[in-house]
């Protein structure tokens, strides 16, 4: 940072680094000793740049280290870092602080999952949801023929699931779905739109096995096509469109 | 429903305010369902006075000529017209007409199921059922 600053004229101060401030209310919440969660206020300066992610950081690092987050990638890969910002689920990593257009940044765990502390929530249920609709393709012939590499896809067959396939298991659908604000046996939205993504795959053979699954009374059904998932997602795996079209297999207008 | 699981309970499925009309018109359904639900089950009650005859019957009626009997059936032919309309966008959806199609995602990722012949549908609803609304309120206060 120094060399690059001693090339710059010094007469002119950097546009680049005009930073404002905002005021970032994080919850802080543990289980184990608290009744209730309680918010605390820090003024955390920012660029056009800075992610909420990057402010809750600096917060653990100038002020209070007991703030809990789970982060990995830094980069909208891993799915850690799902959370409330203000009052919406989104990856605090992937949000810049300046589009948010609020002197008021909030910062809560993400609701429908069980809060381990402050912001950072429990996945078991989720990742349990997920394993339940086989998530690996299907085939009887589990072994490769001696003379065959690979199973082959044309582009188009790629086409059609490849967008269910980014998703990175975050939650945010799950947490933003009405569905699941009440109903704690509900399938979910991320799960719901994995089984699509196999049954898309023209590798696969899964089909009946994982509609089956969802066809249950905490299945499929309990969706209302609210499409809230999809608003949410922050891969465009559009949960809502996949589920609709496995709905459109159980009631027979595809096949 | 436990605690533990933090979920977002009732008053968050019923919080229209973030997602859009698409949840606008999922808790406007749901209102409207419950609330054709409600009237359907008055309807039965309301049809069996015929049993106690003209007198009865009439006695009834008498109460849907009021101004308040007058809001009530024009809420009811609200709630009937945005159900239906909204009802059969929601079957099409259900069956995976009218919501995109698959396709390789690119950023800023907008969701394709989330399109504007839905939005249409929600939005043409809505007026719908208000065009039919002041419709049966000319007609009933203009006796
Ligand atoms: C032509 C007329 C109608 C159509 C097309 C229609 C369509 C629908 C559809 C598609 C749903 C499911 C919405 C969802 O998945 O969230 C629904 C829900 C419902 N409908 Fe209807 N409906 C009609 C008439 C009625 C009538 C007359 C009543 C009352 C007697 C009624 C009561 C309900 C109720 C209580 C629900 C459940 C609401 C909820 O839990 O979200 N519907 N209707
Ligand atoms: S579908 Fe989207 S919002 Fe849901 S878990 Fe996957 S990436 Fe996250
Ligand atoms: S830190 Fe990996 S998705 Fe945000």
């Amino acid at each position: 940072m120094a060399q690059v600053s001693s090339t710059v004229d010094e007469q002119v101060p950097t546009l680049l680094s005009v930073s404002k401030s905002i005021l970032l209310r994080i919850s802080k919440f543990n289980p184990e000793l608290d009744k209730s969660s309680k918010f605390m206020e820090f003024t955390v300066s920012y660029e056009k740049w800075t992610t909420v992610l990057e402010a809750i950081l600096d917060v653990k690092k100038h002020f209070d280290h007991s703030v809990a987050v789970r982060y990995s990638c830094r980069q909208a890969t891993c799915g850690s870092c799902g959370m409330l910002i203000n009052g919406k689920p989104r990856l605090a990593c992937f949000t810049k602080i300046s589009e948010l257009d609020s002197d008021v940044v909030t910062v809560e765990p993400m609701n429908n999952f069980p809060v381990i502390r402050d912001l950072t929530v429990g996945f078991e249920k989720l990742f349990d949801t997920h394993q339940k609709i086989k998530p690996y393709v299907i085939r009887d012939d589990t072994e490769l023929e001696s003379d065959q590499r690979e199973f082959l896809q044309s582009p188009q067959e790629v086409e059609q699931y490849i967008q269910f396939a980014n998703c990175i298991k975050c939650g945010l659908c799950n947490s933003a779905c009405p569905t699941m604000a009440t109903d704690s046996s509900f399938v979910g939205p991320q799960a719901l739109a994995q089984a699509y993504r196999y049954v898309a795959d023209s590798r696969d053979k899964g089909k009946d096995t994982r509609l089956n699954i969802i066809d249950e009374s905490h299945g499929i059904w309990r969706c209302h096509f609210a499409g809230s998932c999809s608003q949410v997602c922050p891969k465009g795996v559009d949960p809502a469109m996949g589920i609709q079209f496995l709905r459109g297999y159980l009631l027979g207008f595809r096949n | 429903m436990t605690k533990d699981e933090h979920r977002e309970g009732i008053k968050g499925m019923a919080n229209p305010g973030r997602y859009g009309i698409e949840r606008i018109a999922y808790l406007l359904m749901r209102l409207s369902g419950l609330g054709l639900l409600g009237y359907f089950i008055a309807h039965i009650y309301e049809t069996s006075n015929i049993l106690r005859g003209r007198m009865g019957w009439d006695d009834f009626l008498a109460m849907t000529q009021t101004t308040e009997g007058h809001i009530f059936l024009a809420l009811v032919i609200g709630m009937c017209v945005f159900h239906t309309g909204n009802g059969i966008r929601i079957m099409l959806g259900h069956g995976g007409v009218g919501v995109g199609k698959p396709a390789r995602p690119d950023y800023p990722y907008e969701p394709a199921s989330q399109n504007y012949r839905h939005k249409i549908g929600i939005y043409s609803s809505i007026v719908l059922a208000a065009v039919a609304m002041m419709y049966g309120m000319a007609v009933m206060f203009g006796e």
